[in-house]
């Protein structure tokens, strides 16, 4: 007798997981993989991180989808693990899971006033304008002549480059209709960008920072004293510094060079050896206040920001977006790493509190090993986790599941979750997102409530089980 | 002629799969693997083939006539990325 294809259930649709699903298929065509997603649509930070403007980066859904279900894995959206179903439940019903649920918190500065309204995550800003549906209801003052951003990375780049955008630029975007509204009457005219360390260890690609200089109708505005090398940091460029780091300093001196145009609708201003401090404001945000750092080797060799002793400076603005990393949350009933934020594992292997491998159970992704990387990254992450499980498979380390046919599964599911979205209900809300695009001559127009989401599942559902 | 990688490359190697020159840096597994934002095609190496914008599943790789102008500062990046170590020196044993 043939041995059953092995049964892989995948906890989180984002790019890992779909990575992961490709991988598993290239490893062992005959796997039954199911992708656990707890929103109605997949592919996670690909739909609702990548900027709107990066659309070339979103055709990546195009290699997922022929990778992962046209190939036979199936799609069970608006399922929660750990709410609808439980691991347990999951460990019963298949050999292996892998989970691939990312970072879905965000660090927090550990300031006063960071609650302030007016204050918020950046990550709240960015599932607002890519359409989360859990993000839709909130509502953003825009109302203030200046916001500041706080953090160097690709996430602060795209909420700056979404405060700035003319427009005509936004509309070319897929960004959700409550954003592009609300942008279209923003009256942000300045956007402060607050990094703590110095320009050459500033965490923008090159790319990120060069859009920055070319968002139509802004200035970018850098003091050139704040981009002067101190003494480490340039032997630092020289010695070890990275292509990016390097790049990323001749762009701030470009960026210094440009005359200010005095017709700039807006202006970006990059400030760098600035830490906030305190957010101020009485009932709502009104002022930042920072103080300037120095750079220092610390006992590691790396470099470092150091407070210096001098009087605060204040900035006024009435919306400051927080971007400073982001953060897994535990899972109920797996184990969890509470000083990394990452479920303990051995190159994708989750490990029990004994330190031992627990059977069946991987991670991937984020959730694996903290959130770095770009998209490509979880490519060879999921292949690293594939081969382990993989291994396991063929040396036979994984128990055979109690409940391993696809109707019990199935069955479960039916009980549980009466608005579960298959392949056949997001191939409706994605064909109805793209025809409303082409009405509009946009890239696709969002659905973004949850409401919106079923309803357009539905009629593909219906359809696909009259057919 | 040449062909290069824009910024929007996010560094899924499939590209350097399917590339018959072996130009495509840094390749995973070399130390500025990890650290470096995109994929570089070294300008030298490049035989035109074309095989790496069929493979790449974000259309970052352009044909050097063909490069829209937001990223036409990608000619020089790539072969300034080369100008600081070469395929040669990278692939000496």
């Amino acid at each position: 007798m043939r041995p059953r294809p092995p049964r892989v259930a995948i906890v989180g649709a984002g790019p890992a997981g779909a990575f992961a699903a490709a991988a598993v298929l290239r490893a062992r065509g005959d796997a039954e993989i199911d992708l656990f997603e707890r929103l109605p649509t997949p592919w996670g930070l690909l739909r609702g991180g990548v900027a709107p403007d990066h659309q070339e980066i979103k055709r990546l859904d195009d290699t997922f989808d022929r990778e992962t279900l046209q190939r036979g894995c199936r799609f069970l959206g608006n399922v929660e693990v750990g709410v609808d179903v439980s691991h347990s439940e999951l460990m019963r019903h298949y050999a292996a899971v892998i989970y691939a649920v990312g970072a879905q918190t965000d660090k927090s500065l550990g300031i006063p006033g960071e609650e302030l309204p007016g204050s918020w995550p950046a990550t709240e800003f960015v599932a607002w304008y890519n359409g989360h549906p859990d993000y839709r209801e909130l509502t953003f003052d825009l109302s203030a002549k200046r916001a500041v951003v706080i953090g160097n990375g690709n996430v602060a780049a795209d909420v700056t480059r979404m405060l700035t955008l003319s427009p005509r630029e936004l509309e070319r975007t897929d960004v959700a209709d409550h954003a592009l509204e609300a942008l279209r009457d923003s009256r942000v005219e300045e956007v402060v960008v607050l990094g703590r360390r110095g320009p050459a260890q500033a965490a923008f690609t090159s790319a990120e920072l060069r859009e920055l200089g070319r968002v139509e109708g802004a200035d970018v505005q850098v003091n050139p004293a704040e981009i002067e090398l101190d003494p480490a940091s340039r032997r630092w460029l020289v010695e070890d510094g990275i292509f990016t780091a390097r790049k990323n300093v001749e762009l701030l001196r470009e960026f210094v060079a440009r005359p200010a145009r005095a017709d700039a609708r807006r202006r970006i201003v990059l400030r760098f050896l600035r830490s906030p401090v305190a957010i101020r404001g009485s009932g709502r945000v009104e002022a930042i206040d920072v103080r300037r750092n120095e750079i220092v080797r610390s006992p590691d060799g790396s470099l470092r920001p150091r407070p210096l002793e001098e009087d605060v400076e204040t900035i006024e603005c009435g919306l400051v977006l927080r971007s400073v990393g982001y953060r897994a949350v535990p899972l109920p009933d797996v184990p969890f790493d509470e000083r990394s934020f990452v479920l303990p594992n051995e190159r994708g292997r989750v490990l029990a509190h004994d330190g031992e491998p627990l059977p069946g159970v991987y991670a991937v992704g984020w959730i694996k090993r903290g959130p770095t990387g770009i998209l490509g990254t979880n490519k060879r992450d999921a292949e690293q986790t594939v081969n382990c499980l993989v291994e396991d498979l063929r040396a036979g380390a994984l128990r055979e599941p109690a409940s391993p046919a696809r109707e019990q599964i199935d069955a479960l599911l039916a009980e549980r979750c009466p608005d579960l979205v298959t392949v056949d209900g997001w191939r409706a809300i994605d064909a109805h997102e793209l025809e409303r695009g082409r009405g509009e001559e946009r890239p696709r127009v969002k659905l973004a409530s949850r409401d919106e989401l079923l309803a357009a599942a539905d009629a593909g559902e219906a359809t696909a089980q009259r057919g | 002629m040449t062909y290069v990688i824009a910024g929007s490359c996010i560094k899924d190697d499939s590209c350097i799969e399917v590339c018959p020159a072996d130009c495509i840096h840094p390749k995973p597994g070399d130390p500025d693997f990890e650290t470096a934002e995109q994929l570089y095609i070294d300008p030298e190496l490049c035989i035109d083939c074309d095989a790496c914008v069929e493979a790449c599943p974000v259309d970052a790789i352009f044909a050097e006539f063909e490069i829209p102008e937001k990223y036409e500062y990608a000619l020089d990046l790539n072969a300034e990325f080369f100008a600081e170590q070469s395929t040669v020196e990278r692939t000496a044993a």
